[in-house]
């Protein structure tokens, strides 16, 4: 039976590791490695160029989030970001570390109820959530550095992530827990999508935990890197 | 009934206008690169109404632009806007005239795109449907930042010229980075319809002890990260993961239990996305908005909370999933 087996088109897998590996422009990389797995499965070029065509297409609303980029980009443009840090850094009481797990809460609540798109990277980081997290360290540790303000950024980028990925799976209209029911039945179970979410349920808590602690241990690394820096307040 | 197809000539409208805006900077790669984006956009519906109807050469067309984009891409190396001091002062200053206004459409993305998806399921639940039933969130988004913008442009006395400007920035900005997630899938759909995951399970089994239990469940996990990482996301793992581990050897093997296996796999697949470049919606698009000069440097804050969360996972699949 392994005889009937096509291995070649395992070519893209490779294709996409190695075009990794040697830092090649990704977009291209993935094209490649389409084009190489097509036809080590021995599909001709009009197939190919068709079935490559057609997937595009039918993805295409992965690219829907463009529009917010007008709003973020006036809104900018007048001082959002500015206005967002000022605000931030008026409130006495909010540290970094609260201000990042509020925002990580809110956004695995807000995904468990399937808002996955209220928040996003375009939507509330750039404008809002990385700048004020700025606004709440500077408060507590004065000007930020160049390498302390990547961090802070970096850590707001990824609380987003953590929500959105630990939270939306609760969700049963959410197209992984769709997905999952869809393959089992297709392979002869029924299950109901319920039971399904529900068992997203440990990790998006272990999830909750584990980035909180994250968000600690980062403040203390902010920390530790200005003790370095002797004329700053403390 | 509001369909995702309309929203689809916005993002045309825009990356048109985008397109536009570089040819006249005589930025040639770069208006090029929008332009072929704006295609699927355009002519999608009337892709895969010819595709359907047997005509091939539309989407053959579109083929080749997914190719021509490829090269494009290599054109237009990604790099952070500069930021000129001047500038830098007038939005200080902006900041201190418009104060907390500025706020308001900022917040009614996220407000409007609540409203509008409940709005539009409660007025479903009564046989209404306002929105196209299967993309109802994306719609609603789509929809609120229409009437965000409209407030932005109130609030800022902004114009709908300005507007685009200044949303053709961002998106030069973040250049080819937005076309990944795109182009993933579309992989996915390539490796499926050539086979790649029927040539993938029989060299798992070959690989792994398949009466050790453990063993079964750590080979699952470990390949529900680094597929999910070469591809880029979870959704390509699953089916090949669980075609070639999870349903011969763990459900029918070892007796697992379906669901909590599905659920769990699933996430766990999820540590591996917080891990890889390819996932560059979640990864290198924000380090891109955020201006970092690392371009892993999103991937690096989350790389503890991965690994944690991927041994938290393989905790639970080894104990709750065999009850």
């Amino acid at each position: 039976m392994p005889d009937a087996i096509n291995y070649w088109p395992l070519i893209g897998v490779a294709v996409v590791v190695a075009g990794f590996a040697l830092r090649r422009n990704p977009v291209l990389v993935v094209v490649v490695a389409g084009l190489a797995s097509g036809i080590a499965a021995g599909m001709d070029a009009p197939t190919l160029l068709a079935t490559l065509g057609k997937a595009f297409v039918d993805n295409r609303m992965l690219l829907v989030f463009v529009l917010t980029l007008p709003v973020i980009g006036v809104l900018e443009r007048h001082g959002l970001r500015e206005r967002a840090r000022a605000w931030i850094g008026n409130l006495r009481s909010l540290t970094f570390a609260r201000f990042l797990t509020s925002y990580l809460a809110l956004r695995q609540l807000l995904s468990m109820f399937g808002l996955t798109h209220v928040a996003g990277h375009a939507q509330t980081v750039r404008p809002l959530v990385a700048p004020m997290a700025e606004a709440a360290a500077e408060r507590e540790l004065g000007t930020l550095d160049d390498d302390q303000r990547e961090r802070v950024r970096a850590q707001a980028a990824a609380t987003d992530n953590v929500g959105l990925f630990f939270g939306e799976d609760v969700f049963i209209a959410f197209g992984a827990v769709l997905l999952i029911q869809g393959f089992y039945a297709g392979h002869g179970i029924e299950l109901e999508p319920l039971s399904i979410a529900l068992w997203a349920l440990p990790t998006a808590i272990a999830a909750f935990l584990i980035h909180a602690v994250r968000i600690r241990l980062a403040r203390r690394v902010l920390t530790r890197r200005r003790s370095g820096v002797p004329d700053v307040p403390a | 009934m509001f369909r995702l197809e309309h929203l689809y000539w916005l993002v045309a409208a825009f990356l048109l206008a985008s397109a536009f805006l570089n040819l006249r900077a005589r930025r040639w790669s770069m208006a090029a690169f929008w332009l072929v984006l704006a295609a699927p956009f355009v002519f999608g519906e009337a892709i895969l109404a010819a595709h359907a109807a047997g005509r091939g050469w539309p989407a053959q067309l579109m083929g080749l632009g997914v190719i021509v984009l490829g090269l494009l891409a290599t054109l237009n190396p990604l790099k952070a806007p500069v930021d000129e001091a001047a500038a830098a002062q007038r939005r200080e200053a902006d900041a201190r005239r418009f104060g907390a206004r500025l706020f308001v459409p900022a917040l009614a993305i996220p407000l409007l795109t609540a409203l509008l998806y409940f709005a539009s399921r409660a007025f479903a639940s009564h046989g209404m449907h306002l929105f196209e039933s299967r993309a109802q969130s994306l719609i609603a988004l789509g929809l609120a930042s229409v009437l965000a913008l409209a407030a932005a442009m109130r609030v800022t006395r902004a114009g709908v010229g300005a507007a685009v400007h200044e949303g053709r920035r961002l998106l030069d900005s973040l250049g080819w980075a937005i076309l990944l997630p795109m182009l993933l899938a579309t992989l996915g759909g390539v490796f499926a319809a050539s086979g790649v995951g029927s040539a993938i399970a029989p060299l798992i089994d070959a690989l792994i002890p398949v009466d050790n239990r453990l063993a079964c469940v750590i080979a699952f996990a470990a390949g529900m990260v680094v597929f999910t990482m070469i591809m880029g996301n979870a959704f390509a793992a699953f089916p090949v993961m669980m075609a070639a581990i999870g349903l011969p050897l763990l459900v029918a093997g070892h007796g697992a239990d379906p669901a909590s296996l599905g659920a769990i796999g699933m996430l766990t697949g999820y540590c591996g996305t917080l891990l890889t470049p390819m996932a560059a919606n979640f990864n290198i698009v924000p380090a891109v908005l955020l201006e970092l000069r690392d371009p892993y440097g999103v991937i690096r804050a989350q790389v503890l909370t991965a690994l944690a969360l991927m041994a938290v996972n393989i905790v639970l699949l080894a104990t709750v999933v065999f009850r």
